[in-house]
């Protein structure tokens, strides 16, 4: 009934379509529009909606186009109609004509019209007007993303629209150079100066990719000003107000900065003062990442400004200001003020100020923060206030001079009435407490009598460690907690019951007459418990700690493990080393790699050739018609005097390249260029690698502190307990068997990974919703390739198969595979492919039929096979014209798994997140 | 404690299982999403291939998550897209992007929008923008080409689209004319993209509103803990043909931070601290400037307050009492205070000496619509709460948000020193009005 209704309705616009009256059509468009706004299907109207896109009325054809462009895609047949009305419109004497023709030709996503398409934009990239030649701009990224087979005709009209002088142009060419090939860098040089200067007169959205483009440019070309900063730092305020000043400074050190790289900077720095946040904050990154250090504090008052705007903005403003603060305190401390929490503010947005304040921390101003904090504290939003109590834990282990008020301060916390406040504060005293813990028995203690009245897990097992961790300095009172918690054993939560077993071990080995039968009973518990987690820590432990003749070298260790003093947590800001991704980014927002992120290199060591800018001061030939537009232009009052200082600034700065060219060195080769930053950047990959290891390393040695003591152990010793760590908390015994032997070869690094890889396996929901989890390129991928098909058995034919251990492009649950096919024989093979048919039931997708191998020659294709996470082969037939070979592929465990970087805050948190 | 991640249905998985990922990356703006309160998706806009509407699935997670609607990360990444979203009059606008793009850009460009429909329709509410769903069609379709903006100026887009005004609504039935521009607007050509060329009015006048805003928290004791000001200078200027305006202060000094519109001369600001421009039509805003810290800022009122509940006793007690405060004698006008109470407050029994107050139970929410303060009888409220029985008493004392106006003043002490006009011939009629507001004016108790 309704569907029928539907068509009926459907039916009465196509009548209305049809119908001769233009505003019956137009009506009748109008609700077409609002079907497609409501996200209704009207894909049915296609043919009638199609005939009117030749009409009259303008208001009705961008109707049209606006359903075209939406349904072009699902009948691609139907659009080829209307393609001639914009061939012809293409033509039109009216430049706006000629835009909107090119604008809807190239959105509809038809490959048959590519060559239409590119013939299209080419002569749209030559026309007269820069408004059309502003539409080819874009069309060259639609193009692009339609074909990518298109790349080197498109490159070629992207050069010739860099070198297009209207501001109009600018900003959408760089637009399509950045989608398109990025990594050109050398099509930008002649322009570069150019783009310097017009930036200014560029329309909003254009300077923004301007800016981020020069940034990445400038650090491919210029050598870091970042030199002697020390004796600059932060005490030179004076110099960046006085430009003359500041030029005395720069000629007394021997660091002479490239004037490009000035002019950018120079001419940046009144976008500062633009109204657009995107543009204030292109700006701060550029100067971030290019300035001098003490030029870096103008931006500080801009991004002050950004925080009186939207609630989004704000956000994404103090996410940067926290990256910026940890490095540069300074830049912010005057202004720590403005970074005060209002009650109004938005929880995310109050725990980043927090974050800034703490950052900003230091002897002179802590006593104002604390006090500010002490407010915060009382919040009625608890999750803030929970997190103001880690912002004073942070504040105490950084400032030595008020660790013993801040202490104080949290131990009244603990009889506060709020239940997440009195955890909070448990848990940071117990990080507080272990970087000092001899001197504050009375605190373990007060917490000691404090236990009975907290409910909340995680401060109770916070209480309980330290309880067990310094048992040596409340002797009598361990014991008696002890004996409480045996009571109430069966009624704790999961990770309150390990602690217990935790503490009773401890005392165990600490005081074994008073507590021996107290453990033993505990572990007789813990032995039955519902969780496996706890029955195999209970298993664990008492093989470490009863000795008997099973037990072997490890017990002996057993004190050695459990009682080894622990390193202090160290407590740190969430934005330390946020700085690895460019500022006001996406990916820095997520902190982690967005696709399509490009990354900032490093300065070159030397500075490569200067003279590639170097542009002929003769206006070129072919835009003449600009050149008018131009001097009609300056005949213009209001304009005339910017014109006229940005040629003279032209001037001034191409002399001063004739002397720098005379410097300069020879030219270096690109090639040569390109690849030394590319060593570069692999030996900085692992240097960081090998950081994010050992910071993870530490990171684990403070969650499980009993556990990964192992690492001090002797090399097989940790082995086997590593092990049997894994195999208790997974287990899935075989797998780490298979892949442990691999990796332990590799590195520990590995191992980490591997828990993660379970963890994913484990949790595949999870996996979907924290999508912070990023795929990464594989640290190693093994060059041996597996046979799939010997050359006896092939006639000639054989294949060899490879994991490239590259995310599929083919799709999501895929493994991607190269294989390599070579003919042996003597002649031809025709027509390889592989047979439509599939035995076993696992997708394929299938690399395209091979016409021809000849004799000796070989070819390497790329397919995917969804294994469904199973390890059973994949059977297919791989065919020739004559012959048809089954063959199978048998995946190792190892290859069906999803690399994965997540930094070090995601990885215990998904950690935390894993039962177990 | 952490969040435990949410599981998504299943059909969500089954449906990112079978999607394909798209060879190229396409940058910018791939979609948008309206959704209104209840979250339900209102209208859909794709500037490129359709996205299905199920990604906003990981939007409305998010929105189950948070507590308030404001606290909703503007930033959700998902498998295969991101999601920008910025909420404005209960609408959230969702964009769907697909790889690396400036954050803020999309943010910057999404305000941009919803400023566009309100100048188009008036108000942004989900009612006007489905009434009037072809003309937001054809401004978002003007505004991205492709997912990159294109027109964003509003001078340019009233050429290009005519806003819907009910005369306009009633001839164009009739007549079966259009509210489409049959011209390419000429300001998109011009070195002035701002301005439309060939206005014309009888009546030439120029209006400026230098309007200042305090932001302070104030502590118990009555102390300040930080104020600034924050100032704008907003535009209606009506001229004909190209004038060509400047406009200097008294006191240019003060601005210790400025942003400007596009259309002022930033080098002449530079070296003599004139703003020189050729304005657009209509209203804009010409500049936004701060206040240096460093200057003293004059708190023009004060609060006096005893709110305090007793341990173990059902009641508390509630007294508020407002006065002026340097105010250079000028009268503070439409004063209104508002204040979240703790959440065991059941109800406010109060008695205001002027005005009106409400108390909403389910949110807590006080607010008291003062008016103007009488320097002589200070506007006061005074009474009990009721508090829910056995709850402990709460730790923190509510904070108190004031808002009010005071006209013809400029609290920072800016002012216009002249206004003159170039390039036309005629006398324009120019004003200047000042005004100070609160801005984030809190005070805690």
């Amino acid at each position: 009934m309704l569907n029928h209704r539907f068509l009926c309705r459907n039916e009465d616009l196509k009548e209305m379509l049809e119908s001769n009256k233009e505003s019956l059509k137009l009506e009748a468009m109008k609700r077409i529009v609002g079907l497609i706004a409501k996200g209704k299907n009207a894909s049915e109207l296609f043919p009638a909606v199609v005939k009117n896109v030749a009409s009259k009325n303008i208001e009705l054809k961008k109707l049209v186009y606006v359903y075209l462009v939406r349904y072009a895609e699902e009948q691609q047949d139907l659009a080829l109609l209307s393609i001639s009305t914009f061939q012809r419109a293409l033509k039109d004497p009216n430049q706006l004509i000629r835009a909107s023709a090119l604008r809807v030709l190239s959105s509809i996503r038809v490959p048959i019209i590519v060559p239409i398409m590119m013939l299209a934009i080419k002569e749209a990239a030559t026309d007269l007007s820069p408004y059309v030649r502003k539409t080819a701009a874009h069309a060259i990224q639609k193009l692009y993303s339609l074909d990518p087979d298109q790349k080197e005709h498109l490159i070629e009209v992207i050069e010739k629209l860099l070198k297009d002088k209207s501001t109009l142009v600018a900003g959408s060419v760089v637009m399509a150079f950045e989608e398109v090939c990025p990594d050109r860098i050398d099509l930008i040089h002649k322009n570069y100066r150019k783009l310097c200067n017009l930036l200014v007169d560029v329309e909003e959205w254009g300077q923004v990719v301007i800016i981020h483009m020069l940034t990445r440019y400038a650090r491919t070309q210029f050598v870091s000003p970042w030199r002697e900063d020390a004796m600059f730092d932060e005490n030179n305020e004076k110099a960046f107000y006085d430009s003359e000043e500041e030029r005395k400074v720069e000629q007394t050190k021997p660091y002479i900065m490239d004037p490009d790289h000035r002019l950018l900077l120079r001419n940046t720095k009144p976008l500062l003062q633009s109204r657009n946040t995107a543009v204030v904050m292109a700006v701060s990154q550029l100067y971030w990442h290019l300035a001098p250090k003490h030029e870096l504090s103008i931006i500080t008052k801009s991004l002050v400004r950004l925080l009186r705007s939207h609630r989004e903005v704000q956000y994404v403003v103090l996410q940067n200001i926290a990256t910026m603060s940890i490095q540069r305190k300074g830049m912010f401390e005057p202004f720590m003020k403005s970074f005060y929490v209002r009650s109004t503010d938005a929880t995310h947005i109050k725990t980043l100020k927090l974050e800034i304040l703490t950052n900003l921390a230091n002897e002179a101003n802590i006593s104002t923060i604390l006090r500010e904090f002490q407010t915060y504290v009382k919040s009625q939003d608890k999750a803030f206030a929970a997190a103001t109590i880690q912002a004073i834990g942070r504040c105490a282990t950084n400032i030595s001079e008020v660790t013993d008020t801040c202490l104080n301060g949290l131990v009244l916390l603990l009889s506060n009435r709020d239940e997440t406040v009195v955890a909070e504060s448990v848990v940071v005293i117990k990080k507080l407490l272990q970087t000092q813990p001899s001197q504050h028995s009375d605190i373990i203690k007060h917490m000691a009598k404090l236990f009975d009245n907290i409910t909340v897990p995680m401060a109770r097992a916070s209480i309980l460690w330290l309880m067990g961790e310094y048992c040596e300095h409340v002797p009598k009172i361990a014991p008696d907690v002890l004996r409480k918690m045996a009571k109430t054993f069966t009624n704790e939560e999961d990770i309150v019951k390990l602690q217990i077993v935790n503490l009773a071990a401890k005392l165990y080995l600490t005081n074994s007459k008073q507590t021996k039968l107290l453990t033993q009973y505990i572990l007789n518990l813990g032995k039955y418990d519902q969780n496996y987690d706890i029955r195999d820590r209970t298993r664990f432990i008492r093989q470490l700690i009863v000795p008997n003749e099973k037990s072997g070298a490890l017990s002996k260790y057993a004190r050695r493990i459990l009682m080894a003093p622990k390193p202090a947590p160290v407590l740190q800001s969430a934005f330390k080393d946020r700085d690895r991704f460019q500022l006001g980014t996406l990916s820095h927002t997520l902190n982690s790699q967005a696709s399509g992120y490009l990354e900032l290199s490093d300065w070159p060591a030397v500075a490569p050739d200067q003279s590639v800018r170097n542009v002929e001061v003769v206006e070129p030939a072919g835009a003449p018609a600009l050149r008018k537009s131009k001097t009609a232009k300056s005949n213009e009052k209001f304009y005339s005097d910017s014109e006229e200082e940005e040629e003279e600034e032209e001037e001034g700065s191409s002399s001063e390249e004739s002397v720098s060219e005379s410097e300069s060195e020879e030219n270096s080769d690109d090639s040569n260029k390109s690849s030394s930053s590319q060593s570069e950047k692999s030996s900085s990959e692992s240097d960081s690698e090998k950081k994010k290891k050992t910071l993870k390393n530490k990171k684990l040695q403070q969650q499980k502190p009993d556990i990964l003591i192992i690492t001090y152990l002797p090399p097989q010793i940790m082995q086997k307990t590593l092990l049997l760590i894994i195999m208790t908390k997974y287990i899935l015994i075989h797998i780490v068997l298979s892949i442990s032997t691999q990796f332990f070869v590799n590195c520990m690094c590995s191992l980490l990974h591997l828990c993660v890889f379970l963890a994913c396996q484990f949790d595949v929901v999870s996996w979907h919703v924290h999508v912070s989890l990023q795929a990464s390129s594989p640290v190693f991928v093994p060059e041996t390739s597996h046979e799939l098909l010997h050359r006896m058995t092939g006639k000639g034919l054989s294949a060899q198969y490879r994991f490239t251990r590259q995310p599929c492009i083919y799709g999501n649950s895929m493994v991607s595979l190269q294989l390599t096919l070579s003919n042996s024989s003597d002649q031809a093979l025709e027509n390889i492919h592989i047979s439509e048919k599939s035995s076993t039931g696992q997708n394929i997708h299938r690399f395209n039929a091979i016409e021809r191998l000849e004799p000796q020659a070989s070819v390497t294709v790329s397919m995917g096979v969804d294994f469904n996470d199973s390890t059973q082969a994949a059977n297919f037939q791989l065919c020739t014209k004559e012959d048809e070979f089954s063959v199978s592929i048998q995946p190792a465990v190892g290859e069906l798994l999803l690399p994965i970087t997540m930094s070090e805050a995601d990885f215990t948190k998904e950690q935390e997140h894993r039962a177990g | 404690m952490p969040n435990h991640p949410v599981p998504v249905p299943s059909s969500v998985l089954a449906a990112l299982k079978n999607k394909t990922i798209h060879l190229s990356a396409a940058k910018m703006i791939h979609s948008l999403f309206l959704v209104n309160a209840s979250g339900d998706i209102f209208l859909e806009k794709h500037w490129k291939s359709v996205v299905s509407r199920s990604v906003c699935d990981y939007f409305f997670e998010a929105l189950e998550r948070a507590t308030e609607p404001e606290n909703v990360p503007p930033v959700i990444p998902t498998p295969h897209h991101y999601l920008i979203n910025v909420l404005r009059h209960r609408i959230y606008f969702v964009a769907v992007i697909q790889s690396e793009v400036p954050p803020l850009f999309v943010i910057e460009f999404l305000h941009r929008v919803v400023d566009t429909f309100q100048d188009y329709f008036g108000v942004c509410t989900e009612a006007a923008i489905k009434d009037n769903v072809v003309v937001v069609y054809e401004l978002l379709e003007e505004m991205l080409d492709n997912g990159f903006p294109l027109a964003t100026e509003s001078n340019i887009l009233k050429e290009l689209i005519k806003p819907p005004t009910i005369l306009r609504t009633v001839v164009n039935t009739i007549t079966g004319s259009t509210n489409v521009g049959e011209q390419l607007p000429t300001g998109q050509l011009s070195v002035v993209p701002w301005r439309r060329t060939g206005v014309k009015y009888t009546n030439n006048e120029a209006y400026f509103d230098v309007i200042e805003e305090i932001d302070a928290i104030i502590d118990k004791s009555g102390s300040t803990i930080t104020a600034e000001i924050q100032g704008v200078i907003d535009a209606c200027v009506k001229l004909t043909g190209m004038p060509d305006l400047t406009l200097s202060f008294m006191n240019p000094r003060l601005l210790d931070d400025v942003s400007f519109h596009p259309c002022v001369r930033f080098k002449r600001w530079e070296a003599e601290r004139i703003l020189s421009f050729i304005p657009p039509d209509g209203n804009f805003r010409l500049l936004s400037y701060h206040v240096s810290s460093q200057n003293l800022v004059a708190i023009p009122v004060y609060v006096k307050h005893n709110i305090s509940f007793r341990e173990g006793s059902s009641q508390g007690r509630f007294e508020l009492t407002l006065g002026p405060k340097q105010t250079m004698g000028k009268a503070v006008e439409s004063v209104l205070v508002s204040s979240q109470l703790p959440r065991g407050v059941l109800n406010a029994n109060l008695n205001p000496s002027q005005g009106t107050y409400t108390f909403d139970p389910v949110t807590k929410l006080l607010s008291w619509d003062v008016g103007k303060i009488n320097p002589q009888k200070l506007p006061s409220l005074k009474g009990s709460m009721s508090l829910q029985a056995g709850a402990s008493k709460p730790d923190e004392n509510p904070t108190i948000n004031i808002q009010f106006k005071i006209q013809q003043l400029a609290i920072s002490g800016l002012k216009v020193n002249r206004l003159d006009m170039y390039g036309e011939k005629y006398k324009p009629f120019k004003g200047i009005k000042y005004m100070t507001k609160a801005g984030k004016f809190q005070v805690r108790t």
